[in-house]
């Protein structure tokens, strides 16, 4: 028997205009877990596409316990026994958990009728061997991202997979999922299934791989054993030149307040309670907390986008009443969601479009737009952020994750706002663009401009933060200081009342 | 050698596929046009435009409910309340069994003003339903469908309204060297709405609205008050096209539009309007309403009869909406 469990020599891909593989390696022994890291756009999600059969290869050879095999659909990779955990999840809702697991293969009483109880049976012997308790009849639009996650990899499990493509599992974990997970994913290594793992997180792919493979550019960089490597190495080798620093150097002054609220209390029960806190000018505010603490929603209420029962929000002195989005964008405030592509691209329409959009009143004379203001405004924003495009007509969609991010903060450049609120500003975004954006922030800060900054990256929160602002299921369980920002206290907090 | 020749077919082929509709027509027009005498005919040319003029400005209507991946089945009632509405106004003195007997010339601008107006009213209340209410625009549509056409049954009493004053219907019959009216007013509403989704800031919410409504919303678009005027101002064409219709025809009936949304809503489909949202532009949606009157001029000349014509639309709806979607598709 081969070495390797799967090996796939000299993919390439290509699409009109771009070479997306160029013959690529990868290489996985039995029984581990294999990072595969690079930046967005190297290659890792269109190489995990050509071995799941979404995309069709151009070349090269894909090889499984020393058979050459061909594959060509994602049902054909399953019953080849490689399955893949997607980054975005695509669970059937409004179906309980063992139908979400059987869906496409349900098991057959006289051949006709569906084996219910059989079905719930193994569904429970499953979930018990991924660590996971829950009713096989509940709901899925009843469970959280991670239980739904766990679903998925039950799934993958239940279908006898030998290969389980994680596609960043951990974006929207909070640090106890991750724990969860991890000891799922090393019950199946055990198993001697291998996992081919995508992340951008670069502790979590020391922690948990054995072998990483490094890609850049559609090119394959080389494998080493996580052991022998560190981060810095990991990142020289996904950016191909040394980063010196994380973060850029901050030269902003915090100066007087300029929003301040007070008792804000969300409509909704479950979400947020009794917030209080205060903005200067020329500050970056740190909100930390875990995934479910109702940041988000805390600051979706202050933008007008969610219903607010009590409470007050003073904006350098006088009281503002927001009813939509419309109303805190005329105070000056912007907010970068949380969820680029539900709520922040326009994916059909131009870069154009999509940076001008919340600002086009500055360019209507006589009802029509002047169409030069708006290109120069353009322009200007890709060369200011130096944006990756071939023109400003090109669709957004097409741009990488970094990109679309870079056109969304200059839409609200455009408008001259003296509150950012940025939420998870650099999610899904490569290391080489998350500086770009850290630098954006530093300089809008230096500028005097307010920044509200939720994340839940804590080296970020900390890099970046002049204090940190931390919350736990709804209120605010305490705030940090500048100097007294480690991983350790902000964890404290965000678990207070839990 | 062998390089650029790849290239050409590539080149070639990628042409054909983004303009497969168009060649459909050319040949469906250069093999008519042999076949038959009479059908590349100064005649026949204003037969086209004739048709198709209406139905464009339905078509135009219904496009801004289609980007905002939105729907408007009322648009053919509508259609038809319009029409009744101006002939109702609009009759000879001398004619006999009038809607109104004693009703005196109005003016014809007037009355136009008020049946815009009052077409208008029910987009403005499909609008405000979906924006504020949140019922589906395909539900709410499909309601005021039913419920428009109801009130034109009551007001017409369900007779039909003839003997419609000169000056009136004119404005379609009529002609200026040689260009009929109904050309002039579908071009000037084919321009005007250019403008409209290319030059001012209603377009750019409203492909925004479809790109991604939420996205809007967070922008600050007042994506209720820009979903309202695209449902009025969707209606007001609708209108505009019954006046000109119960013109043409020189009298009107409740039954006036009836199923015109589906055309028009095909139409948009086969000019590239996408039931995604976020896509369309005005010269697609001409594309599409010629594509139909165009067949269905030239299953007349071929003398098919009429009874299979609606076979042979059937399929050309789906099989261009496929060949449409190729484009996208072939990019995967």
């Amino acid at each position: 028997m081969s070495e390797y469990l799967l090996e796939m020599n000299g993919i390439s891909k290509s699409f009109p205009g771009v070479k997306a593989l160029d013959h690529v390696t990868l290489k996985v022994r039995p029984g581990t877990v294999h990072a595969l890291v690079g930046e967005n756009g190297a290659g890792k999600s269109t190489l995990m596409k050509c071995l799941f059969g979404i995309y069709s290869k151009d070349e090269g050879e894909i090889i499984i316990e020393g058979k050459p095999i061909h594959i060509a659909n994602p049902y054909d990779a399953l019953t080849k026994g490689i399955a893949m955990v997607h980054q975005e999840l695509q669970p059937i809702m409004e179906r309980s958990v063992a139908e979400n697991i059987y869906c496409g293969r349900f098991p057959l009483k006289h051949g006709l009728f569906i084996d219910h109880k059989r079905m719930y049976e193994d569904t429970e012997r499953l979930l018990k061997e991924v660590k996971m308790n829950f009713d096989p009849k509940v709901k899925l639009s009843t469970l959280s991202v991670s239980q739904m996650q766990a679903i998925e990899i039950a799934k993958a499990v239940s279908a006898n997979a030998k290969i389980i493509i994680m596609d960043e599992p951990t974006s929207s974990l909070t640090q106890n999922e991750v724990d969860n997970l991890f000891e799922i994913i090393n019950s199946l290594r055990k198993k001697g299934i291998s996992i081919i793992y995508i992340s951008h997180k670069m502790d979590e792919i020391l922690s948990i791989s054995d072998d990483v493979t490094i890609m850049r550019d559609g090119q394959y960089i080389g494998t080493w054993e996580a052991k022998e490597l560190t981060i810095d190495m990991i990142v020289t080798k996904m950016v191909g030149r040394e980063l010196k620093n994380l973060y850029p150097p901050k030269s902003n002054i915090p100066e007087e307040v300029v929003l301040e609220v007070k008792g804000l209390t969300s409509i909704s029960e479950k979400s947020f309670k009794d917030v209080s806190f205060q903005l200067r000018k020329g500050e970056v505010l740190g909100i930390g907390g875990l995934v479910g603490a109702q940041r988000s929603e805390l600051f979706e209420a202050v933008f007008g986008i969610r219903g607010i029962k009590k409470g007050t929000i003073t904006y350098k002195g006088k009281e503002l009443k927001i009813k939509r989005p419309h109303d805190a964008i005329k105070q000056g405030i912007a907010l970068l969601t949380e969820d680029r592509r539900a709520t922040g691209i326009f994916g059909v329409l131009s870069i154009a479009e999509n940076i001008s959009v919340a600002s086009l009143d500055k360019y209507v004379k006589l009802g029509f737009l002047n169409e030069r203001k708006v290109e120069n405004l353009v322009q200007e924003n890709v060369k200011k952020l130096s944006i990756k495009t071939p023109s400003s007509k090109t669709k957004i969609q097409t741009l990488s994750g970094g990109n679309q991010q870079k056109v969304i903060i200059s839409r609200w450049l455009a408008n001259d706002p003296d509150i950012f609120i940025l939420d998870e500003p650099t999610r899904g975004i490569d290391v080489g663009a998350k500086y770009e954006i850290y630098t954006i922030i530093a300089d809008l800060a230096k500028q005097g401009k307010s920044i509200i900054m939720i994340s839940s990256e804590l080296p970020e929160l900390i890099g970046m933060s002049d204090r940190v602002l931390v919350m736990c299921n709804g209120k605010v369980s305490g705030e940090v200081s500048k100097e007294d920002a480690t991983q350790e206290n902000i964890m404290s907090l965000a678990t207070k009342f839990a | 050698m062998q390089k650029s020749s790849k290239i050409n077919k590539k080149a070639i082929s990628s042409f054909v596929q983004n303009n497969a509709i168009i060649i459909i027509i050319l040949m469906i027009i250069i093999f008519v046009g042999i076949k038959t005498d009479n059908f590349l005919s100064m005649d026949n040319f204003k037969n086209l435009a004739v048709n198709t003029a209406p139905r464009f400005i339905i078509a135009l209507g219904v496009s801004g409910c289609l980007i905002t991946k939105g729907t408007d089945l009322s648009a053919g009632r509508i259609v038809g309340l319009g029409a009744c509405i101006a002939a109702s106004l609009l009759q000879s003195s001398d004619a006999s069994g009038k809607v109104y007997p004693n009703l005196s010339d109005q003016n014809i601008l007037l009355v136009f003003a008020l049946t815009l107006a009052i077409c208008g009213v029910f987009g403005f209340m499909n609008g405000a339903i979906i924006s504020f209410l949140k019922v589906p625009p395909f539900i709410t549509t499909l309601g005021m469908q039913t419920l428009v056409y109801g009130i034109c049954l009551v007001y017409t009493g369900s007779k039909p309204i003839g003997s419609l004053r000169k000056d009136y219907t004119r404005i379609a019959q009529g002609s200026i060297f040689k260009i009929p009216y109904l050309l002039i007013f579908a071009v000037v509403c084919g321009a005007l709405m250019w403008i409209l989704y290319n030059k001012t800031r209603h377009g750019k919410y409203m492909y925004a609205i479809g790109g991604n409504e939420s996205a809007a919303e967070v922008a600050g678009v007042n994506t209720s008050r820009v979903k309202i005027k695209i449902y009025t101002l969707a209606a007001v064409l609708y209108g505009l096209a019954g006046i000109l219709l119960a013109a043409k025809a020189g009298g009107t009936s409740v039954q006036m539009g009836g199923g015109y949304e589906l055309e028009a809503i095909a139409a948009c489909t086969i000019g590239g309007v996408s039931t995604n949202g976020g896509v369309g532009k005005v010269s697609g949606i001409l594309i599409g309403v010629l594509v139909f009157e165009l067949l269905k001029i030239s299953l007349q000349f071929l003398g098919v009869e009429s009874s299979y014509t609606y076979i042979v639309q059937g399929l050309v709806i789906i099989i261009a909406v496929a060949l449409d979607l190729r484009k996208y598709l072939a990019k995967k």
